[in-house]
């Protein structure tokens, strides 16, 4: 019994968020690692393309709303997502006509399309702003819960709740099945092997007659719709905020550097060893031990190896350890 | 139209001045706020409250036997200690102010008394510095502040938490001064009062996620959450969070958290949490917003009726004094402010100002109840509220 209450507390505290929080950071790591791998550079504007394609959807949500079009117990936002992808895939592809090819034709460095990069992600920050403003936006509607801790507690008896929110679901099992698509789309299909040609060896993707400008429109469309996907999950989980998805660029970032830059499997991978390290050593393993140590030996403290204000240290550690001893992440992918 | 009315006003005043200078001083009071700045958008409701005061001082010709009192104006910038001390250098040596109203921020008005109001021997009132630290900083007795210490909010917790019978709470705050503070005031009050804090955990605003703080939070348990954080920032996150995952269902909100926002965040699922934030019932403070209207200045901003008292306080305790000097009148703050004598709402300065002529006491109350205790700050009044049906409702004050 006390084992399974201890299972119970880990499971609620650390598995299930981590998994959810996880998934999240995976799916934006996985836009961050394409354009890094194909078009060579890192994508500064990320967090705020997921920004702008999450005020989207929330934008069709509310209309779907208006008319009286609800997704039953699944939030209507999942309906409003492909509107806020096709929108988001409209932007990012005006921006590269009207600001990347420029520079691509020009072939820049890729140091100076990051500081561009960062240009594009602070007028995207004012866009944002100007359309949906800078307010803490809720959009979650239907079921919240496939199980509250309540519930859980007195069907089971056991003295620690487990909830699994819908929202933890969804972005799980979204996760899933957009990897899944994303994998099959770059091995199977024409397309995505030229992507992963012209990722390889750009020259001999060329000389092999591989049109350069149809793989990066493809590109951004993929992006665009890995950016809207992760951002609408996340806010779905939490809530919108155009300030806190600009932040999120730095745990996704980390994820697709400890994965392996350019590398898909990476990008996953890293999602999850960040998040996880994040709730993990700063996790208070007081309620846990109690449970699995016999009374003489339970702790007084919190047996908390560091505080919370370590958090971001700690994934941060995580990634100069990777970098310094396995420059090219986990998985194998581009150096630095 | 304001300006010109301003303007105008201002010229009277100092015409006025010169018609009265026969027989009385000119008293000059300078107003030190962040007019420009992260508080610009609640200054000059402060101003407008502070020079309000002394514009029914003058026009009632009782201060010192008939004396005007103008304001001058410098900005604190809130932020910038240097540029704050710069200001108040000007208006103590170049315009030869009395005394100050100000300053607002509590990093800058720490900055502008021990560089400026100590080495020169000059008064000043804020209106609305909070930090704990004021409350031991080196004054000589010239530093007085209208709004109450977060140490006073410390007690306040604690009192709530134990009528409701409540001794082991978990902790978190916003890891800034403001939250800092707080959450360190509570912890040694409650502590002493013979409460249990499991766990004082930070937390960083505007972050993507907080399954990591929640989780500590939860393992070192507690009755009740005590959230030190900012509503439309991280505090609602760890809510939500510890909502969600079962982790608490009853939170405190102190004055950060408490907002509109909390009702339509949470709702129903705080119903049973409880909090308070400062307010009061005294009818000086419904007064206070009738005579802001009438001058056309929105008299509910936040520390705009601390600004009024901040400035009738000065003048009451000059005519106390008999003085307009700090040195004279820093004594007879405490006096006016506080028991025995008549109440004094706002709009009833002349009436103060004879009462303390004639040689009897006054209680100046005012628009914010106020109270000056322990190094002279307000005791502070604050408003418990408690969540019934989905919304926040004040059900007592303290």
């Amino acid at each position: 019994m006390d084992i399974l209450n201890a299972l119970v507390a880990l499971a609620n505290f650390v598995i299930v968020p981590g998994l959810a929080y996880g998934a999240q950071l995976a799916i934006g790591a996985l836009g961050v690692t394409l354009i890094y791998g194909i078009l060579r550079f890192s994508n500064f504007a990320h967090g705020d393309t997921m920004a702008f394609g999450t005020a989207m959807t929330i934008i069709a949500t509310n209309l779907l709303l208006a008319v009286g079009i609800t997704f039953g117990p699944l939030p209507t936002a999942l309906l409003a997502l492909p509107f806020g992808i096709g929108l988001t895939i409209l932007l990012v592809l005006f921006i590269d006509w009207l600001v990347y090819k420029f520079y691509r034709d020009q072939k820049a460095k890729p140091v100076i399309l990051v500081i561009v990069s960062m240009g594009v992600m602070f007028v995207m920050n004012g866009v944002v702003r100007f359309i949906i403003g800078v307010n803490d936006i809720r959009f979650a509607d239907g079921e919240r819960f496939i199980i509250t801790a309540r519930d859980f507690k007195t069907m089971t008896g056991l003295n620690e709740g487990l909830a699994i929110k819908t929202t933890q679901a969804i972005t799980v099992v979204v996760a899933v099945v957009v990897v899944a698509i994303l994998f099959w789309f770059l091995n199977k299909t024409r397309t995505g092997k030229s992507m992963r040609a012209f990722s390889d060896n750009e020259d001999l993707a060329l000389l092999s007659g591989i049109n350069p400008d149809w793989v990066v429109k493809v590109t951004w469309m993929i992006v665009a719709a890995l950016a809207t996907t992760a951002g609408v999950l996340y806010g779905l989980d939490k809530s919108f905020k155009a300030f806190t998805y600009f932040q999120l660029l730095l745990p996704i970032f980390a994820s697709a550097i400890v994965g392996g830059l350019g590398n898909p499997i990476g990008a996953i991978a890293g999602g999850f060893v960040i998040a996880f390290s994040e709730v993990t050593i700063t996790y208070a393993w007081k309620k846990v031990l109690v449970y699995l140590m016999p009374e003489s030996l339970e702790p007084d403290g919190l047996v908390q190896l560091l505080s919370t204000d370590y958090k971001f240290a700690v994934s941060f550690a995580i990634l100069i350890i990777v970098l310094l001893f396995k420059p090219t992440g986990l998985f194998k992918g581009q150096s630095v | 139209m304001k300006k010109l009315m301003m303007a105008t006003t201002a010229m009277a005043m100092i015409a006025g001045g010169a018609y009265a200078d026969g027989h009385a001083d000119e008293v000059k009071i300078g107003v030190i706020l962040g007019f420009t700045g992260p508080l610009e958008s609640i200054t000059p409701a402060m101003g407008a409250g502070a020079e309000l005061a002394m514009a029914e001082v003058s026009d009632s010709g009782a201060l010192l036997g008939g004396a005007k009192v103008t304001s001058v104006r410098g900005d604190s910038t809130c932020i910038d200690a240097a540029a704050a001390t710069t200001a108040a250098e000007r208006l103590v040596t170049s315009d030869g102010v009395n005394a100050i109203m100000g300053a607002d921020c509590s990093g800058v008005t720490g900055a502008i008394l021990a560089n400026v109001a100590r080495a020169n021997g000059v008064v000043m009132i804020s209106p609305s510095a909070t930090s704990p630290g004021l409350s031991t900083a080196e004054d000589d007795g010239l530093f007085f502040r209208t709004a109450p210490s977060d140490a006073r909010q410390g007690v306040i917790i604690t009192n709530i938490l134990q009528d409701r019978g409540f001794s082991e709470v978990a902790l978190t705050y916003t890891n800034n001064d403001y939250g800092k503070g707080l959450a360190d005031a509570f912890q040694a009050e409650f502590e002493a009062a013979g409460g249990t804090v499991t766990i004082s955990a930070a937390h960083e605003d505007g972050k993507a996620d907080y399954s990591a703080e929640v989780g500590a939070l939860a393992s070192a348990g507690g009755e009740v959450l005590v959230v030190a954080g900012y509503v439309d920032q991280g505090g609602s996150g760890i809510i939500r969070s510890a909502l969600d995952t079962g982790a608490f269902d009853t939170f405190y909100v102190p004055d950060g958290m408490v907002g509109a926002k909390l009702n339509e965040n949470f709702g129903d699922e705080l119903n049973g949490s409880f909090g308070a934030y400062p307010g009061t019932d005294s009818p000086g403070a419904a007064k206070y917003v009738e005579m802001a209207t009438a001058a056309g200045f929105d008299g509910t901003g936040a520390f705009s009726p601390e600004s009024y008292d901040a400035a009738a306080l000065i003048m009451l305790a000059m005519q106390a004094a008999e003085s307009s000097a700090s040195a004279d009148f820093k004594d007879h703050v405490f006096d006016v402010a506080n028991a025995p004598g008549t109440e004094i709402f706002p709009g009833e300065l002349q009436k103060a100002l004879e009462l303390i002529a004639a040689g009897e006491d006054v209680d100046y109350v005012g628009a914010s109840a106020v109270e000056l205790i322990g190094p002279g700050e307000s005791a502070g009044n604050y408003q418990e509220i408690e969540f019934a049906d989905g919304v926040y409702s004040t059900i007592k004050y303290r």
